[in-house]
């Protein structure tokens, strides 16, 4: 049996191979200040993946206008931890929301989420998500930020068969493998990350 | 797509994209940066002992389809999925269009789905109306340009990044960069208005999970997660094959199947779907969802003794990324919606006859498919099998029919190759060569020369000199194969030397014919059954410790072949089990069982380089013998790049195909040349005349040898 210590080094060995950014955070408050300080470092209104300056058709680039400001999305967590994103978002000048992701489909700056587990052997974050708006919110963001308490990390896939089977049987079930940030090789097979999910993927490892 | 009506026009087809130089580079890359990054991630996982648990999965399942399907069905509809049952792919397009009709959708989204190009559902939806458009990057270019996938993991890789920056620019109206990047940002931005206005969206799946009644899909770019979640009708169409009786099978596919593929560890996103999840784009706040399982030739496929492992493909698409033919000419010519090894049986079951007849014979049996199949598929046999039905069922070209006729009669055939002898008297060099290629070879089989038939057979050179060894340390028999026999008798010989100064007893058994193997490449079954029965019958397997054969070719034919000739004729079948246990490759028995030492060879330090034959560093799994005999022998082993590649004879394929074999055999030879070494060894005649062949015609200075001849000569 690998130490909870080995399982923690292999995930994030895995995670930062396939351009997953990984940090380690010592409590909540943390991962605020980090969602805070990336939304903040983008720059204004960009869709960085579209990129404003490229050439669209007419039609989409009008979905593109629709967006107007910094937003974070936040469903899923609980309410005491978005009640304080809100507040410090609302200080920084972002939107921060919890619902109506589909008035966002042109893409919001950041995705907030928790994982219900991550996989060591492949750097994997596995995510629950029977709710449109998580589902959305992890899509459309230019950014995936997710927090995985490093108590969570598994081993392998084999090692999460049993919380999918219980999750799978509660119907109607959505459940998510997330490894890095959205790619294709579709052209050339040169790598380009962040095709219709997140161009970036933070994984935040929280001591527990 | 294949469209040629016959040989001829196929050939012209594989002709144009032999042109096609940016294919042929990207392909190239390709090929190579796969072979050595599939090593790695694979490099802690026993991946043997995975495809095999793989294939018993996948057979399991395959037995017990109808049961699954109904627990399947049973526990989706009981978490508010409709499960819909499609005989063929009409019948899958026609369920799929009314429930658009019926939901009054008008826009569709789909990720990406082969069985969806295998039954082309987007036509029959356009007909009816429905915009349909493809999100996976790749499926939207091909989609854009008119076009079928040409790889099954990768489909647009047959296209550039000016071919799309062009077609991005007639797509947005307005000019767009040829950078990468950038293509994929503005494939982003449009196609995310697409999944903003579709009232549907249509998956396949990968798995099919039968103790939950639940869906898996694997992708990398995340558009199955949007496709799956925006609209508000799903609609999942999946072969029967997808059906799994649990989640823990699914899993141990998906250790397989993105390392296979793409080799990653995994993809970006795996998306588990069970039951009619939220969806606040529908009225009631439910997404309505149905299953399309579609049989299409498949339950009769899972039926039949020999096709039924072809239910264990995974759709990883490894096949096409070894295959050097593929390599050649992309996937369009070599499939027809379905690319690659497996792609050639499946065109025959899910598209007809008339779709594979061509295809089936492009693949010249060096078993690199096999060997990576994430299923354990023994795809090249299935291949010949479905080449050997379509002539069955419509007639046998005279070729291959005289061929048969020639090789069931061993006589009637060394008697013809010795007639050969005389009549090659006019056109043979001294240099062991024929000078002009007789009338009947057309130009395109310059690339090579071909070697005169030897003076003397090794059979009658072994009346007269066959040598007598007291006490043996073994008693073996010895196989020669047609070309070691009579065209190479000189490699039969530097091997009988050999052996007798290691103390090995030998027979050379003489109604041994021809193993077969080229009748059964050209589809004639018949043929090759009886020149099994016919060399089965002039071996006595009891009475040696091994048979040693000299060919590769030979040897794995002879080892893992025979038994399933015969399978149906009982007394035979004991027998070919004994004989295929005791045949044993020259090197392996030099290396493994003499176990010769570098003490008794000369060192003369000259530099040699190596090809492995496909059949025996794949058929045969050897791979350290030989490079070891060279080294014992005396020389020095230099390694050859892409060594345990195909030098593209593959017997009657060369002849088939002059074109590729060309190709192949030029590819081989450059990087042979580049080792700088000045002998070329290897283990098997066939690839020897292909080799030296193409090296004569270069004028280069490298010496082809059978790994035995070396070693005869540096024995001290």
């Amino acid at each position: 049996m690998p130490s909870k210590e080995d399982l923690y080094q292999l995930f994030v060995e895995k995670a930062e191979l396939v351009a997953a950014k990984v940090t380690s955070i010592a409590s909540e408050d943390d991962a605020l200040k980090y969602v805070i300080n990336l939304c903040g470092e983008k720059e204004a209104c960009q869709l960085l993946v579209s990129g404003c300056e490229a050439d669209l058709s007419d039609k989409a680039e009008a979905l593109c206008d629709t967006k107007q400001k910094k937003v974070i999305a936040a469903p899923g967590l609980n309410e005491d931890l978005y009640k304080k994103l809100a507040a410090q978002a609302k200080k920084a000048g972002f939107e921060c929301i919890d619902k109506g992701m589909r008035d966002h489909l042109a893409g919001v700056d950041i995705g907030f989420t928790y994982a219900e587990y991550g996989i060591a052997d492949t750097g994997t974050l596995m995510l629950d998500c029977p709710g449109e708006e998580m589902r959305l919110a992890t899509m459309v963001s230019e950014f995936h930020v997710c927090v995985l308490p490093k108590s969570k990390i598994k081993a392998n896939t084999y090692a999460v068969e049993k919380m999918m089977l219980t999750r799978m049987k509660k119907t109607p079930d959505y459940l998510a493998f997330i490894t890095g940030p959205s790619r294709t090789a579709d052209i050339e097979r040169v790598l380009a990350l962040g095709v219709h999910g997140p161009l970036e993927l933070h994984i935040l490892l929280l001591e527990d | 797509m294949q469209k040629a009506h016959n040989l001829k026009e196929y050939r012209e087809e594989l002709h144009e994209t032999l042109e096609n130089d940016f294919l042929r580079t990207s392909l190239d890359n390709f090929a190579i940066a796969y072979r050595t990054n599939r090593a790695n991630i694979f490099k802690d996982i026993d991946v043997r002992g995975l495809i095999q648990e793989v294939a018993a999965s996948k057979d399991a399942a395959a037995q017990n389809s109808e049961a699954l399907f109904k627990e399947f069905k049973k526990n989706a509809e009981a978490a508010g999925v409709h499960v819909h049952f499609a005989k063929d792919g009409e019948e899958a397009n026609r369920i799929i269009t009314k429930i658009a009709k019926d939901a009054d959708c008008k826009k569709i989204v789909k990720s990406k789905s082969m069985t969806a190009e295998e039954t082309l559902l987007n036509h029959d939806l356009e007909d009816a109306g429905i915009e349909v458009t493809e999100t996976d990057l790749g499926e939207w270019i091909i989609q854009l340009r008119h076009e079928g996938p040409s790889h099954m993991v990768m489909p647009a890789i047959h296209l550039s990044r000016y071919q799309v920056g062009d077609l991005f620019t007639e797509v947005t109206g307005k000019k767009q960069d040829t950078e990468i990047e950038k293509l994929v940002k503005v494939a982003r931005r449009e196609l995310r208005q697409k999944y903003v206005e579709a009232d549907m969206g249509i998956s396949g799946a990968n798995f099919a999970i039968a103790e939950t009644g639940g869906i898996g899909i694997v992708t990398n770019e995340g558009n199955a997660r949007l496709v799956t979640t925006l609209p508000r009708v799903h609609v999942a169409l999946m072969g029967i094959d997808k059906l799994l009786p649990n989640l823990r099978d699914a899993l141990r596919i998906l250790k397989v199947l993105p390392r296979n593929a793409t080799v990653q560890n995994l993809t970006s996103y795996v998306t588990w779907i069970t039951g009619n999840n939220e969806c606040l784009a529908a009225e009631d706040g439910k997404k309505e969802i149905h299953y399309v399982v579609l049989d299409n030739g498949r339950s009769e496929l899972i039926k039949d003794p020999v096709f039924s492992q072809i239910n264990r493909c995974v759709r990883c698409g490894a096949c096409a990324n070894v295959c050097p033919v593929y390599r050649l000419v992309g996937g369009h010519k070599m499939g027809h919606i379905y690319i690659g090894a497996i792609g050639l049986i499946l065109t025959y079951f899910f598209h007809g006859k008339e779709k594979a007849k061509n295809l089936v014979q492009n693949c010249i049996n060096c078993e690199a498919c096999k060997d990576v199949c994430a299923g354990g598929i023994d795809l090249p046999r299935l291949i010949k099998e479905v080449h050997a039905r379509i002539q069955d069922e419509d007639g046998h070209p005279l070729p291959s029919l005289l061929l048969g006729k020639v090789l069931r009669n061993r006589k009637l055939f060394h008697t013809l190759l010795r007639t050969a002898k005389w009549g090659q008297k006019p056109v043979a060099e001294k240099d062991g060569f024929i000078r002009h290629l007789p009338m009947i070879f057309s130009k395109e089989h310059k690339f090579r020369a071909l070697p005169t038939i030897a003076e003397t057979p090794f059979r009658d050179w072994w009346k007269e000199n066959r040598p007598q060894v007291d006490n043996p340390k073994y008693r073996v028999a010895l196989f020669s194969g047609c070309v070691q026999d009579f065209v190479y008798p000189e490699q039969m010989q530097a091997a009988v030397d050999v052996f007798a100064a290691n103390g090995v007893a030998m027979e050379f058994p003489e109604k041994q014919s021809c193993c077969g193997l080229p009748v059964q490449m050209m589809g004639e079954t018949k043929a090759s059954r009886d020149v099994a029965a016919q060399n089965l019958r002039a071996f006595e397997p009891d009475a040696y410790d091994y048979i040693v054969t000299l060919c590769a070719s030979c040897a794995a034919h002879l080892k893992h072949n025979y038994p399933k000739l015969v399978m149906d004729k009982p007394s035979l079948k004991l027998r070919a089990d004994a004989f295929s246990a005791k045949i044993i490759d020259y090197s392996s028995f030099v290396n493994d069982v003499l176990k010769v030492e570098a003490k008794d060879f000369t060192q003369t330090g000259e530099k040699a380089t190596y090809h492995a034959p496909c059949h025996l560093c794949r058929g045969l799994d050897v791979h350290e013998a030989p490079r070891q005999l060279i080294e014992k022998s005396g020389l020095e082993y230099v390694e050859c790049a892409e060594e345990e590649v195909c030098c593209g004879f593959g017997g009657t394929f060369s002849m088939k195909f002059p074109e590729l074999s060309a190709e192949l055999l030029k590819k081989k030879l450059d990087n042979v040349e580049a080792t700088g070494a000045d002998t070329l060894l290897t283990d098997c005649p066939g690839c020897i005349m292909q080799l030296r062949g193409g090296l004569k015609r270069r004028g280069s200075k490298v010496q082809v040898k059978h790994v035995a001849e070396v070693m005869s000569k540096n024995k001290k």
